[in-house]
């Protein structure tokens, strides 16, 4: 389904006739054909898994990680672009320890999961900042126990038992 | 004792004496009710236990600006934090952590401008009752039990001989309204009448003991309604023992 903006999808700004905002929905194009992430929430944890893409074969395994712990109980992984993903994955760090810090407890996920998309909402609504290009599956273990998150480029976030974004989705949702 | 004009301009302070305890489902706080400006008694029925959510209140002690004022601001952060992220979100209140951590962090980090020691009392369905101590100077201590103000000085002694674990509520009351009567027996600065507030999962209540319901301690009076009572009512001159 390639909808060509014509004008409309200049600016992140600008809302096409139909209500849409185009250039979220291509930031989203550039989560859908990326590598696939996925995450499970379990009774007793969560799993999140990566396809590792290996670029060339000179690359170091294990370099180019796309899970990354955010606090004690709390990590995410990015799908899309990987620069993007890291200025997320700092930002969350930063969220959890300032909440930390504050309020004397760890931060809860629910709240974790509504500063990261705040965040990237932010970079929705400005004509000089361009929205994020990744995807996150973020996953926590609070006093209520596992959670699971997945925050879009647009800055929606939902809470999921099973998420998988990135180009293999569909197969892995099946 | 000459009373100097300046006793009058003298801040209020609390001189005070605080206590929270918790015991098996929840905690009870007390305190003695009389602000004082140098000798004078500003408020011989001051409420020392102040609100800060439904289910944690605060026992204030030392100056009673300093300590008013630290309350009304974590009540309003706890007010920000609980119904934005807590009450929004989760729907539920903040825990008695989260609250102690606040006072403590406006204690620590304005410690040379304030004088007040606080206790934070109060009952969250993940820790079940807690007491936190915030003394002068803005540590935190969680403690099955703690005291405060200037009266506590001669508790130590008390609760060391009187405290047990899994006491039950009415056990704990009593405990605490013996501990602040011989606060106020023994301390000036500590007086008035003694108010409790128990917490636990059911909710708050609040008790209140005038004098005469407290219990005596050596050498005390009993209380009398009028010293005329105490001579021969038929006699004409009242000072004619």
């Amino acid at each position: 389904m390639s909808s060509i903006g014509t004008g409309y999808d200049l600016s992140v700004t600008t809302f096409s006739p139909d209500g849409r905002v185009f250039q979220i929905e291509y930031a989203a194009k550039a989560v859908d054909n990326s590598g696939t992430v996925i995450g499970i929430k379990c009774k007793d944890g969560i799993v999140m898994g990566v396809e590792k893409l290996i670029a060339s074969k000179m690359m170091l395994p294990g370099s180019n990680r796309r899970i990354h712990s955010v606090h004690r109980h709390s990590g995410m992984a990015v799908a899309g672009l990987a620069a993007d993903g890291r200025q997320i994955v700092t930002r969350a760090k930063s969220e959890a320890t300032n909440y930390e810090s504050v309020y004397g407890e760890p931060i809860p996920v629910k709240e974790l999961a509504q500063r990261v998309a705040s965040y990237v909402h932010l970079c929705t609504l400005y004509w000089w900042l361009r929205p994020f290009g990744c995807g996150v599956i973020l996953g926590g273990y609070d006093r209520d126990g596992p959670q699971l998150y997945m925050i879009e480029p647009s800055g929606i976030s939902y809470r999921y038992f099973g998420a998988a974004i990135g180009k293999g989705r569909q197969a892995a949702k099946t | 004792m000459d009373l100097k004009m300046e006793d009058f301009n003298a801040p209020h302070s609390m001189g005070t004496t605080i206590i929270g305890v918790t015991y098996n489902g929840g905690v009870v706080l007390g305190a003695d009710s009389r602000t004082s400006t140098g000798v004078y008694v500003a408020n011989r029925a001051s409420d020392k236990i102040t609100q800060l959510t439904d289910n944690v209140y605060l026992c204030r002690s030392g100056s009673a600006a300093d300590s008013q004022t630290v309350s009304d601001y974590v009540r309003y952060f706890l007010h920000q934090h609980t119904d934005f992220t807590y009450r929004i979100q989760l729907g539920q209140p903040a825990t008695v952590k989260v609250a102690a951590n606040l006072v403590r962090l406006l204690s620590y980090n304005n410690k040379n401008f304030l004088q007040t020691g606080m206790i934070v009392g109060g009952w969250d369905k993940y820790e079940g009752g807690k007491i936190y101590g915030v003394p002068l100077g803005g540590t935190i201590i969680e403690q099955p039990f703690a005291i405060g103000g200037s009266g506590s000085s001669y508790l130590y002694g008390f609760f060391d001989q009187a405290w047990k674990e899994g006491m039950t509520k009415e056990e704990a009351e009593q405990l605490v309204v013996k501990a602040v009567s011989l606060a106020i027996a023994r301390d000036g600065a500590s007086g008035g009448v003694v108010r409790t507030v128990t917490i636990n999962s059911e909710g708050v209540s609040r008790k209140f003991y005038p004098g005469d319901t407290l219990p005596l301690w050596h050498e005390e009076l009993e209380p009398q309604n009028s010293l005329l009572d105490m001579m021969n009512v038929a006699s004409p001159e009242p000072m004619n023992m």
